[in-house]
């Protein structure tokens, strides 16, 4: 008896954990989708009214301007990665073999540096009067260059509806470059080099060799990483929350629902209504990932 | 059966024995924290058999952990720490003790401090007089002050009164400061429009919402003049478009690209310590423009509903904001502008201020604090606030007209304010 129950013992710590952290946190907010709860009256406050917080979250337009600024800056910042990973991979697989290593830790840097200190970092550069980007930009201006290319004028990165979400999508896209550079060339590996050998025996060029050799054989990485640029695109806080300031910038222009919705939580404090906006999230987020499977999965490869 | 007796005795007896070691929870932020451990030799003097523990945490995250202790009821502090813009929700949530109540009475100090400052603690509309309940009592406040570098007021010609003496005259001194010397007037619109909405508040109403909780953004002059005036600055080139507590904001501060700030008297100690010390003796401290009183955040100390040792922590608030010593020691290690009145005088108030170029500046933030008038705070200030701002971005980015900006705002607020 003890002996069969011994398995379930090795396993209970992780289920006892996730339980308690990944559970009971997704059953008690969809419980309080529900509710009506300002934390500061203590739990004996929580007041049952139905569908109303979703009904007031579908009809807010924060809520839908926030929306579209998360898929903004999801494919701003999540399509470049892809674009320019890939290509990077396969030159850093074919053409380097001893700085190899020593480039991709380079790339990879931003990501295991700290976000907050890189969202920081990235506020100084791009401060209006005093940062190092207008800085040349102004120097810029010394040379040649015709006049609409290069501003007169100081911009103000952070502070104009218009700069400020490209300012975080090449913050975003600084920091996964690298990561997803890792996958690619992992993926890239596991090609056999014995169809490149086929290839350029029989005379292909290097490009026909990368369209009709490499990029099929990247296709389940591909869907892999690209899933995780969609769930983490759509999940955007840290950077857009540093580099506004925690406010969301001028006209909500940085405003991204993970932040709208961490905001009505501790700063307006109406918790029904976050998690609302939580699951709204969760559905749009499900969607996107159902719908990257269907472009990238196919039935005879798999992951 | 002898045994069960001695057991049970020596039991009881441990039981008492520990709980004869009291232990004081005090949740605080900096530089609270480092105020209530000052003050706690003296008071530990008559407390000798209760342990004190301080549990500071940064500003942000002490309020974020109180809202948490007080929604599970569970690590409640038995004395809290409240900053001003937090009052408000704490306040109304009932989960603060109430103070008015036997057996602390808190009313019968009623008269002993700041009366806005007192009044602000209040939970019945915080009219001052007003006989409802009492959440919190002060302990320092931020009586507001017009920061300004008069070296570059000296090279635009102009004189303290410029500023001063009207809105339309500190705007008019604005314009010349910008073409004379290159300084911007201040450092943004929106600055302008957070005092201006805050001024001649009729009793017992709100900054946004009126005695009874309707919004009056649309409709009360306030908001009309506070905006125009904004839109004004900032048509004028007088902003510089940064945000307070920045780190542009400082380095403004540091190459004197700005020429006034108006906020709490305390940004002076700020300055002079890491904002802007190289600045010192270029600055001085007036009244705000127009003859207004305004404050500046301010700290409170409240008792949750469900601490423990409730009389214990009445008895160190009461150290902390009543003892004249204990006030003053405060003020002069951590620029903690004492709430009680009995603490505003004396040798450190005459005292001239260095960084202020030798003004005696202290007596003017108590002329000021005296003359303050208290506005009442409600939940949804904080939602209200962040939808005017962003009304206000419009109007000064995108042209929108000022009538339409106040009547979307009034209509998200009440549409937010229903709930």
């Amino acid at each position: 008896m003890l002996k069969a129950s011994v398995p379930y013992l090795f396993l209970s710590p992780f289920f006892l954990l996730f339980g308690i952290f990944g559970i009971f946190p997704i059953v008690f907010s969809f419980v309080l989708m529900f509710q009506q709860w300002d934390p500061v009256q203590g739990m004996g406050a929580m007041q049952f009214v139905g569908l109303e917080n979703i009904r007031f979250t579908l009809e807010d337009p924060w809520v839908w301007k926030s929306l579209g600024n998360t898929f903004w800056l999801a494919i701003a910042s999540g399509l470049p990665q892809h674009l320019v990973a890939v290509p990077l991979a396969y030159l850093i697989n074919e053409k380097l073999q001893g700085s190899r290593n020593a480039l991709m830790g380079a790339y990879f840097l931003p990501y295991i540096t700290s976000t907050v200190a890189i969202a920081m970092m990235f506020t100084t550069l791009f401060s209006t009067d005093y940062g190092l980007v207008n800085a040349l930009l102004e120097a810029l201006q010394q040379w040649p260059l015709p006049s609409w290319l290069i501003p007169q004028e100081h911009i103000d990165w952070l502070g104009t509806p218009e700069t400020v979400k490209p300012v975080i999508a090449l913050v975003v896209f600084w920091r996964y470059l690298g990561f997803n550079l890792i996958l690619y060339v992992a993926a890239l590996q596991s090609i056999p080099r014995e169809l490149y050998e086929a290839a350029r025996m029989d005379g292909a060029r290097e490009w026909r060799i990368f369209w009709s050799i490499t990029l099929p054989h990247l296709r389940p990485m591909m869907m892999f990483s690209m899933t995780l640029s969609v769930i983490g695109g759509l999940q955007l806080f840290e950077e857009p929350f540093i580099l506004t300031g925690g406010k969301g910038g001028v006209e909500q222009a940085g405003m991204t629902t993970a932040m709208y919705m961490y905001r009505t939580a501790f700063e307006f404090n109406d918790f029904g209504l976050a998690s609302a906006m939580s699951w709204l999230l969760f559905l749009m987020i499900a969607v996107a990932t159902w719908l990257t499977n269907r472009a990238f999965g196919s039935q005879q490869e798999s992951i | 059966m002898f045994r069960r007796i001695i057991l049970t005795l020596l039991l009881v007896f441990s039981l008492g024995a520990q709980a004869e070691k009291k232990v004081l929870t005090v949740a605080a932020y900096p530089a609270v924290d480092a105020i209530v451990k000052a003050a706690l030799p003296a008071w530990q003097q008559k407390h000798p058999d209760v342990d004190v523990k301080v549990v500071a945490r940064e500003y942000a995250d002490h309020h974020t952990a109180m809202t948490t202790a007080l929604a599970t009821s569970s690590n409640l502090p038995d004395v809290m720490a409240v900053e001003y813009g937090y009052l408000g929700r704490f306040a109304m949530s009932g989960g603060l003790e109430d103070l008015a109540k036997p057996p602390y009475l808190a009313h019968q100090y009623r008269d002993q401090f700041v009366a806005f400052a007192f009044a602000q603690g209040g939970t019945s509309a915080g009219t001052a007089g007003g006989t409802g309940g009492q959440s919190a009592i002060p302990t320092d406040i931020g009586p507001g002050t017009l920061f300004y570098r008069k070296d570059i007021l000296d090279k635009a010609g102009l004189q303290e009164s410029d500023l001063t003496s009207s809105w339309d005259a500190y705007i008019a001194s604005g314009k010349k400061i910008k073409s004379t010397t290159g300084a911007y007037l201040l450092a943004h619109a929106r600055d302008l429009k957070d005092i201006l909405i805050r001024a001649n508040v009729p009793a017992g109403e709100g900054v946004y919402f009126d005695a009874q909780g309707k919004c009056v953004v649309a409709t009360s002059p306030r908001f009309k003049i506070a905006f125009e005036q904004a839109k004004a600055v900032r048509g004028a080139g007088l902003d510089a478009k940064i945000g307070a507590w920045s780190n542009e904001w400082g380095e403004a501060f540091k190459r004197g690209n700005v020429a006034s700030q108006m906020m709490g008297a305390w940004l002076g100690g700020h300055l002079s310590n890491w904002l802007a010390p190289q600045t010192k003796g270029l600055w001085r401290s007036a009244p705000l423009p127009g003859g207004i009183n305004a404050a500046w955040g301010g700290t409170f100390f409240a008792i949750p509903a469900r601490a423990v040792n409730k009389e214990l922590a009445w008895d160190l608030i009461r150290h902390l904001t009543l003892n004249k010593e204990q006030q003053l020691a405060a003020f002069r290690q951590h620029d903690a502008f004492p709430a009680l009145k009995a603490a505003q005088s004396g040798p450190f108030f005459e005292q001239p201020i260095e960084f202020l170029g030798g003004q005696k500046a202290r007596l003017l933030w108590r002329d000021t604090s005296l003359a303050i008038r208290p506005t009442a705070v409600f939940k949804h200030d904080p939602i209200a606030e962040e939808i005017v701002n962003a009304e206000l971005d419009l109007v000064l980015t995108r042209d929108k007209p000022i009538a339409d900006a106040l009547k979307d705002a009034g209509a998200m607020i009440d549409r937010r304010a229903r709930r």
